[in-house]
């Protein structure tokens, strides 16, 4: 097998980790096979079917509440998703804007916001979003808003490079010439061209945003813990490292699965654009 | 070089002021900042008292400048839990946080380098593939995860290493390969990159062409001109390492800056936050001084400018 051709293949099986994931996501209560935060204190700390005790019942084990495992993972990957979306969605805009302001109008509006990105560069940002999601109080809304905000910069500047380069080719003179208002030519010849580079940007940054996720609800000040999330069931697994290793073990194996394969796709997409 | 310092210095000047801005109105943005650190049976008496005591019936802007005039002082307010100035405490913790984040540079360096040289002079082998995909497979883990099984795997089921504390070198190890595990795969990444661009180069040709030996070639020629974005990536990362040591050290209970953070978050001590994330902010212009400064020493075309 040739190499381009393993490499397609290996494409296309990302491709279907992360469609399958999000059609999981958007049927969650109907794939569950139980309810995610049912208790049930007959059956803690089951193992997973192929270890010693475990049981076809709950195929990945039990919690030390006696929750189904595999339940909270499939409901888990809704606010994984939903998180991921959509401060991909919210960043992007506000970056892509951004971007697409500074880098088509410059001046003094261009050197501000380079500065203020500059400035978010320098701060960590998982610390800064622990403070603000500690003082405004931890929900799913705050989680989206400050992990959106937080990568603007990421955004602005990798669309400023590309409204740069746009900017000088010929169609754009030639637009300019012809007398085009300016906004036209930025919604009709600058904008469709630094799509790519977007869509490249957010998938990369889809993997960067839930871990982030995870992270926050590892540390406890994420979405409160009443919502199913890998992050808080890591937390809590963490409790049991000693006796049920499985408990922290199969989140982690998720968000990792999850972010491999988006970061190979956006890999695979920016190869593609970029031999194009 | 004296002047190259000072404009890097000038240069920081917004970081430095942009961030005093956020940082000091990190505890107002929840309304009422005495509410925010007090608990919340505390009688309206003290809080009175507590908003006096810290200046909070000023404006907000009267407060700005005192925070400013403190931070420059050295003094960024007292911590609540502790009754003490909350920049020794910082200060005490960074010794152990300084400790990892270098243990995991030396990995980064020496690992992430070395991949990304042994992936690029053998691309398309098994050998590139086995990198590439343990780049993707890095830069995927939750480094609390990595953390987690490092402890279930070494700690819980071989018994080789400590699952927590500080002190002696076998407790540094499991924390510093957490934190170093994505640097190392992006380092990795980086390094490949640039030195399979860099082999398709004129000059490298000419070095080839000349009859010299393949390593030198491929040390002396092509990999030195790799090491500027590697060593400019290993700079802007700095924030993203000391943000990771946050998580890192809650996992190992190793007792530097970013477990104090954590905890200080938990317990509301936010004049320890507001000093923690400064120090944090200053440390990295710092070292981005530095890693400026080292341009002149990797390229001599720098040094002619």
């Amino acid at each position: 097998m040739s190499r381009g051709r393993a490499a397609r293949l290996l494409a296309v099986a990302c491709g279907g980790v992360v469609g399958a994931f999000a059609l999981i996501a958007l049927f969650a209560p109907w794939l569950a096979p139980y309810d995610p935060n049912g208790t049930d204190l007959g059956s803690r700390l089951l193992p997973p079917a192929f270890l010693e005790r475990g049981r076809l019942a709950h195929p990945l084990g039990t919690d030390h509440l006696g929750r189904d495992i595999l339940s909270r993972l499939v409901a888990g990957s809704r606010v994984t998703l939903l998180v991921g979306a959509s401060t991909v969605l919210l960043g992007g805009l506000v970056g892509g804007a951004i971007g697409l302001a500074t880098g088509f109008f410059g001046g003094v509006l261009d050197r501000v916001a380079m500065r203020l990105a500059d400035v978010q560069a320098s701060f960590p940002y998982i610390l800064v979003s622990l403070a603000l999601i500690a003082v405004l109080g931890p929900s799913l809304g705050i989680v989206i808003a400050v992990l959106g905000l937080a990568s603007w910069p990421v955004y602005a500047r990798t669309i400023r490079g590309a409204v740069l380069a746009v900017r000088s080719r010929d169609y754009v003179t030639v637009a300019v010439a012809l007398g085009a208002h300016p906004m036209r030519i930025l919604a009709a010849h600058v904008t469709p061209n630094v799509l790519g580079p977007l869509v490249i940007v957010a998938t990369l940054q889809v993997s960067n945003v839930m871990i982030a996720e995870a992270t926050l609800s590892f540390l406890g000040l994420g979405v409160p813990l009443s919502t199913p999330t890998w992050g808080g069931m890591l937390r809590e697994g963490q409790s049991y490292l000693f006796y049920a290793p499985w408990l922290a073990a199969w989140p982690g194996l998720a968000i990792m699965l999850v972010a491999v394969s988006t970061n190979f796709l956006g890999d695979a997409l920016n190869d593609r654009i970029a031999s194009a | 070089m004296a002047v190259v310092v000072a404009r890097r210095l000038l240069d920081a000047l917004p970081v430095l002021v942009g961030s005093s801005l956020l940082v000091f109105l990190l505890v107002h943005l929840s309304g009422d900042p005495a509410l925010l650190m007090l608990s919340p049976d505390t009688p309206p008496e003290q809080v009175a008292e507590f908003r006096r005591a810290h200046g909070l019936d000023q404006p907000l802007h009267v407060q700005y400048l005192r925070f400013v005039g403190g931070a420059i002082r050295g003094d960024l307010g007292e911590s609540i839990r502790f009754r003490r100035p909350a920049l020794d405490l910082v200060l005490e913790a960074l010794p152990a946080t300084l400790e990892l984040a270098a243990a995991s540079l030396v990995l980064v360096v020496g690992v992430g380098v070395p991949l990304g040289v042994l992936s690029a002079a053998r691309t398309g082998t098994a050998m590139d593939a086995a990198v590439r995909g343990l780049v993707f497979v890095g830069q995927g883990t939750p480094p609390f995860w990595l953390g987690l099984m490092l402890i279930v795997v070494f700690a819980v089921k071989l018994r080789l290493l400590p699952s927590s504390g500080r002190g002696d070198f076998s407790q540094l190890v499991l924390p510093a390969v957490t934190l170093a595990a994505y640097f190392v795969a992006a380092v990795a990444r980086l390094t490949r990159g640039g030195l399979v661009a860099a082999l398709r180069s004129d000059y490298v040709r000419t070095a080839r062409a000349k009859g010299l030996a393949p390593w030198r070639v491929l040390f002396g020629h092509a990999l030195r001109n790799v090491l500027i974005p590697v060593v400019t990536m290993i700079g802007l990362q700095t924030g993203t390492l000391l943000g990771g040591a946050v998580v890192t050290e809650t996992i190992f209970a190793w007792p530097g800056m970013g477990r104090l953070i954590v905890d200080s978050i938990y317990r509301r001590d936010y004049p320890v936050v507001q000093a923690a994330i400064l120090v944090t902010v200053v440390l990295f212009v710092a070292v981005n001084l530095v890693v400026d400064l080292s341009y002149r020493l990797l390229d001599p075309r720098v040094r002619h400018e």
